[in-house]
């Protein structure tokens, strides 16, 4: 099979001689803001990998632009019992050497993505537990041991790749050997950290995609993306930052879209330990931790001013948050209002929980992972001060801050007394969060995994777990949002706000902006 | 000069082999690199298969003795966010730098070599007086400043030349260059002028002050009341007497282009292994810190050497031998 | 860089006549350049504009209470929540950015100074040592040298800050790591030549102290190249914070300096808000500029091959 295809290697495709015919020319060329560590769609599980390779391989079932699950090479699914799942395959997809898709690809996908040596991050958390079926080429079944809701969502994750490429590594795929989806674009090249040349899948099923050659580059540096293109090196950036915003929306050569993000920035707080590292009296002294006290974390979220927040730090290019997740995704709480910025609460707040004249706190966060973080955390900082809090911060490297955020502390315990981190939900569904940020912290059972401040209450567990072994959407949703509800109850951990992911791009491109901050060129429509 | 350049790399080994006990232990006690991998919606379990898999499981001093073991094989580990052989990853970076690099220094001498000389033999001109002006600034800006002002003045503004990357790549004797056609010469033109600007101002110093020196000597008053043409004196007497520091110091500050590219190749997202090394800073990918060292050690090593060589060769007076003062 | 100074200012200065102490005769050859005496002014001015910080500044920047993000980007001129006019604007948190820059020069100023001088002691001690010790004690101290000269110094202090941490404490602990060695080089070099001279033969033919010897005679005849080391290199420190501080391993944001001021102020140069980084940038800028225009007439003064 492999040798059947003609070959185009990374070389080969991107040293493009001198004088190059128009038509080899990219007519679309996108200014990435993280970089794609590989081409093979199961080597590392992160949203720059899966977005590059969401262009190649497709997976079972979609998400759209808000994560809902849509039909992809499977045309739908039914449950045969409560542990089966039945999917009925695309008829008719070819794979882009032109052979035909079918059941024998998904069971060799199954094998392949969660086995791929070395990787960072596997994507084996989403096919452990199930195991897959054919039934004939054009339907297969799942099988778990419990009821598992997650079903479609964790399906939408993975891209399928041929049976016929088994034994196929890594750099089968970087080099373009292995590199065969059934998706809109081909390989054309890859040149680790710089550039992705993808060719256009001339027979894709869904229709054929409206470019021919799209070059993505790697533009890590905000300003320097913004400036390849105002200069006009691309067509198109992702992540714009936020202080370009104006800027680009008063030039009538370049149009912004933006949508809410899958991603909350939160502040975590500590509720284990009786005295806190960074926590002291108003004079200094030692003093009991009043994290643990929901008046004290309740008067907090009062003083934070998270409009202020949006419009003077964020440049408009956030929300107010009330909770881990925007109303519109599934399982948010309709009932949430955003707390309102009430400096008088807060301090009387503070009062009856005993601490009048506030107590000094060190706020840790890291430095350059989220957008405006350093600034964030400054103002929230200036705003605790206002209600008696002498809050110092510090914010730190990301790899430095999430490893003593987690386990820098004593007994591999997380070190800071209070951070500010961010979630964004891969499966764009409350699950995702409530399980990691909010749930006991339970390493065996993978639960409360990024619960810093091991914030606990069996009810929101008991809600939760409802909630992870219900099928029914309507009641998993209900059982979602009542847990959600209870820990903005305890205000167990701050929602400050919501992120937007935003694309910039020349006029009359037509962008598709996603929650799940991937960039898919076949959504990109030319002008018109 | 045999046992001269063996005595040189037998220490290059003691250096190399310093650093990279640094460096190994240094980033591991920074962070560990698990959390700047996986996805943050991995549970435990998840951090613990990634450990397995890029063997961070074992004792740090166990996986040191493993990467030796590897190291003396010529297999220096790979990358952990890649996948692949640090050294190759880094290997692959190597000519895009080199490339800015030498361009930034033949910048460096063309432009600055010819105002240094000037500003020495007139040095109580106007304009003399403006050329070390500006050299001072030149010595005073920050790069990354400069950087992005240039942008934006010639790609931003102007739209003369592209703002970001390199050209299109054609292969020669096996190395890859973007140098062959015009539209890679303007994609190299402002990062190697970003990178160049130190070095011009340090160029335009060094050939003032040897022009300065030399016009005072003996041989060159001698020249002058010999009655020679002045071409003649700056061609050949004064530039015999500058070029000798002019080519130590930049065959020195060459290592110095190497590393400031970091900042250049940040900003103009020139994929040369400069970017390659600050992402692997941030994301502790310690093979690709460690190989990076070695590469680097090695190379300035060699530079180091092919300067002593030609110091050698353009200054007879000097001997190589180690007990230089 | 350093390598100008060190190849030019290798020569000391020759004997002098007695009424003439080295030090009247430098001044009068420095003051004698209008330039440099600018230089001299002008960092003055910074000096005592960074001394007096608390006193001439409206707002404390460091003071997390009187900095409001409602005042956050404002331009030039503007008036700010607390009732004072903001000269050079605001940057992005809320901070005067008059104010911000005032206390980054101190903080950027101490951190050239201090990492100088410190850097100026560790060479010179080991520079002596190794010039008088001689023998193996010197091959291992020049080995040494050599080894941290070998490796650039930004990316040694990148790899070196990575490692240590943020803080006032770490960074300059790391500048001190990349300046050391030049220092020890010259000095080594220096107190090489004038071991040799005669008067030092003399000195211990008279059976003078091996440290009487180094800090009467030796110490006092390296000073005048280590001077012109320290102003090339403070002005380089002053620089490389600030570049370290724009690759996200410089200081804390918190207490900025004039290299974190710039930096952050980066990301809003293609939005029009010039000003967030353009004043600490002209700030920094005048702050080396003034030290070089010093350092450039130190150094040819000290160099008696230049004069006429």
């Amino acid at each position: 099979m492999l040798t059947r295809r003609s070959l185009i290697t990374a070389a080969g495709a991107l040293a493009l001689p001198a004088r190059t015919a128009a038509q080899d020319q990219p007519d679309l060329r996108i200014g990435l803001a993280f970089e794609p560590s590989s081409f093979d769609p199961h080597f590392h599980n992160t949203t720059p990998n899966k977005s590059l390779g969401r262009s190649v391989f497709e997976p079972l079932l979609f998400q759209d632009e808000r994560q809902a699950v849509r039909p992809g090479l499977a045309t739908g699914w039914r449950l045969v019992d409560p542990l089966t799942w039945e999917f009925a395959l695309r008829p008719g997809v070819r794979w882009h050497d032109g052979a035909a898709f079918g059941a024998d690809d998904i069971v060799f996908t199954f094998e392949r993505a969660p086995a791929v040596p070395r990787s960072p991050s596997s994507f084996a958390g989403f096919i452990a537990g199930k195991t897959v079926e054919k039934i004939d080429d054009l339907t297969i079944r799942v099988r778990t041991a419990e009821p598992y809701p997650q079903m479609p969502i964790d399906l939408s994750t993975f891209g399928i790749v041929p049976a016929s490429t088994r034994g196929a590594t890594s750099d089968d795929y970087n080099t373009g050997k292995a590199a065969i989806g059934t998706g809109p674009f081909r390989f054309g090249g890859f040149v680790r950290g710089d550039r992705t040349l993808l060719l256009r899948n001339e027979t894709y099923w869904g229709g054929v995609p409206p470019w021919r050659r799209v070059l993505m580059r790697v533009l890590r540096s905000d300003p320097t993306r913004v400036a390849a293109l105002l200069a006009g090196d691309v067509d198109l950036i992702e992540t714009v930052p936020t202080a370009d915003l104006a800027r680009l929306r008063g030039d009538p050569r370049f149009t912004v879209t933006s949508i809410i993000s899958n991603r909350v920035i939160y502040l975590a707080m500590d509720q284990f330990r009786d005295e806190s590292p960074f926590i002291k009296g108003p004079a200094g002294e030692a003093v009991r931790n009043p994290l643990k006290d929901a008046r004290v974390r309740r008067s907090l979220s009062h003083a934070i001013n998270r409009q202020a927040l949006v419009d003077r730090v964020m440049e408009g290019d956030a929300r107010p948050a009330s909770q881990f997740l925007d109303a519109s995704f599934f399982g948010a709480s309709r009932a949430l209002g955003v707390p309102a910025y009430d400096i008088g609460v807060a301090r009387s707040l503070l009062a009856d929980a005993g601490f009048p004249n506030g107590f000094r706190l060190k706020m840790h966060g890291p430095q350059g992972r989220y957008a405006n973080d350093t600034k964030l955390i400054e103002a929230i900082a200036q705003m605790f001060t206002r209600i008696g809090i002498q809050t110092e911060i510090e914010t730190l490297p990301p790899a430095i801050f999430f490893t003593r955020g987690s386990t820098g502390g004593p007994g591999n315990t997380p070190e800071f007394s209070m951070i500010m981190a961010g979630w964004g939900s891969a499966a764009g569904e409350m699950s995702d969060p409530l399980r990691n940020l909010a749930a006991t912290f339970d390493a065996a059972a993978g639960r409360g995994s990024s619960n810093r401040g091991r914030y606990t209450n069996p009810a929101v567990d008991t809600a939760i777990n409802t909630a992870l072994a219900t099928i029914d959407d309507t009641a998993r949703s209900a059982a979602l949002a009542r847990a959600m509800e209870q820990v903005a109850d305890d205000m167990g951990i701050i929602p400050v706000l919501y992120p937007l992911n935003t694309w910039a791009a020349r006029r009359g491109l037509g962008i598709a902006a996603r929650s799940d901050e991937y960039t898919l060129p076949f959504h990109i429509t030319r002008p018109s | 000069m045999l046992a001269f350049i063996l005595r040189r790399l037998g220490q290059a080994m003691l250096v190399i082999g310093a650093m990279v006990v640094i460096v190994f232990f240094g980033v591991n006690v920074i962070g560990d690199p698990v959390y700047m991998l996986i996805s943050p919606e991995m549970d435990q379990n998840a951090v613990e298969a990634t450990k397995v898999a890029l063997g961070l499981d074992k004792p740090i001093w166990e996986q040191f003795i493993y990467f030796v073991t590897g190291a003396v094989q010529g297999d220096l580990g790979r990358s952990f966010v890649h996948g692949e052989p640090a050294i190759k990853l880094i290997l692959s970076r190597m000519p895009a730098t080199m490339e800015l690099a030498l361009v930034a220094l033949l910048m460096a001498v063309v432009i600055g070599l010819p105002l240094g000389v000037y500003a020495g033999l007139k040095p109580e001109s106007r304009l003399a007086k403006a050329i070390m002006a500006i050299s001072i600034l030149g010595f005073s800006l920050p790069t990354f400043w400069v950087g992005l002002m240039l942008i934006m003045f010639f790609s931003v503004m102007l739209g003369w030349l592209p703002a970001t990357g390199r050209g299109d790549v054609v292969r020669v004797l096996g190395i890859e260059t973007s140098l062959l056609s015009w539209q890679g010469w303007t994609f190299i033109a402002l990062p190697a002028l970003n990178l160049a600007l130190l070095k011009i101002s340090l160029v335009i110093r060094l050939a003032r002050a040897g022009t300065r020196e030399a016009a005072l000597m003996d041989y060159v008053k001698f020249a002058r009341a010999k009655g020679l043409a002045q071409s003649r004196i700056v061609g050949v007497h004064i530039m015999k007497n500058i070029m000798i520091p002019i080519v130590t110091v930049l065959g020195l500050e060459f290592g110095s282009l190497v590393a400031f590219s970091v900042v250049t190749e940040t900003i103009f997202a020139w994929p040369g292994m400069g970017k390659l090394l600050l992402e692997a800073i941030q994301r502790l990918d310690r093979p690709v810190i460690v190989a990076y060292v070695m590469v680097v050690v090695v190379l300035f090593v060699v530079i180091n050497l092919v300067v002593d060589v030609l110091y050698s060769i353009l200054d007879p007076r000097v001997r190589l031998t180690e007990a230089k003062a | 860089m350093t390598d100008t100074a060190i190849t030019s200012a290798k020569k000391t200065l020759p004997a002098i006549p007695k009424e003439e102490t080295p030090f009247t005769r430098f001044r009068k050859a420095f003051f004698e350049d209008k330039v440099a005496v600018a230089g001299l002014i002008l960092f003055l001015i910074i000096v005592s504009l960074a001394l007096l910080a608390p006193w001439i500044t409206p707002q404390n920047p460091y003071d997390l209470r009187s900095v409001d993000i409602m005042d956050s980007r404002l331009p030039p001129g503007a008036t700010m929540g607390e009732g004072f006019t903001a000269w050079l604007g605001t940057d992005g948190v809320g901070r005067d950015l008059y104010s911000g820059i005032v206390y980054g020069l101190r903080i950027s100023l101490m951190v050239g100074a201090l990492s100088g001088m410190i850097a100026a002691s560790v060479g010179m001690a080991v520079g002596l040592t190794a010039a008088y010790a001689g023998g193996r004690v010197e091959t291992i101290l020049m080995r040494i040298v050599d080894l941290q000269l070998s490796l650039p110094a930004v990316l040694i202090a990148l790899i070196l800050v990575a490692a240590l941490g943020k803080g006032v404490d770490k960074i300059i602990f790391a500048l001190v790591v990349v300046q050391w060695a030049y220092y020890a080089r010259t000095v080594r070099g220096t107190a090489l030549v004038e071991r040799r001279k005669e008067y030092v033969e003399a000195a211990q033919s008279l059976g003078l102290s091996n440290a009487r010897v180094v800090f009467r005679h030796i110490m006092p005849n390296c000073l005048a190249p280590v001077i012109v080391i320290i102003t090339v290199q403070t002005a380089h420190a002053i620089a490389l914070e600030a570049t370290l501080s724009f690759l996200g391993v410089g200081l804390p944001q918190t207490e900025p300096s004039l290299g974190v001021l710039i930096a952050n102020g980066f990301q809003y140069m293609l939005s029009g808000k010039y000003w967030i980084s353009v004043f600490p940038g002209l700030a920094l800028l005048l702050t080396i500029v003034s030290i070089n225009l010093m350092g450039d007439r130190i150094r040819d003064v000290l160099n008696p091959r230049l004069e006429k």
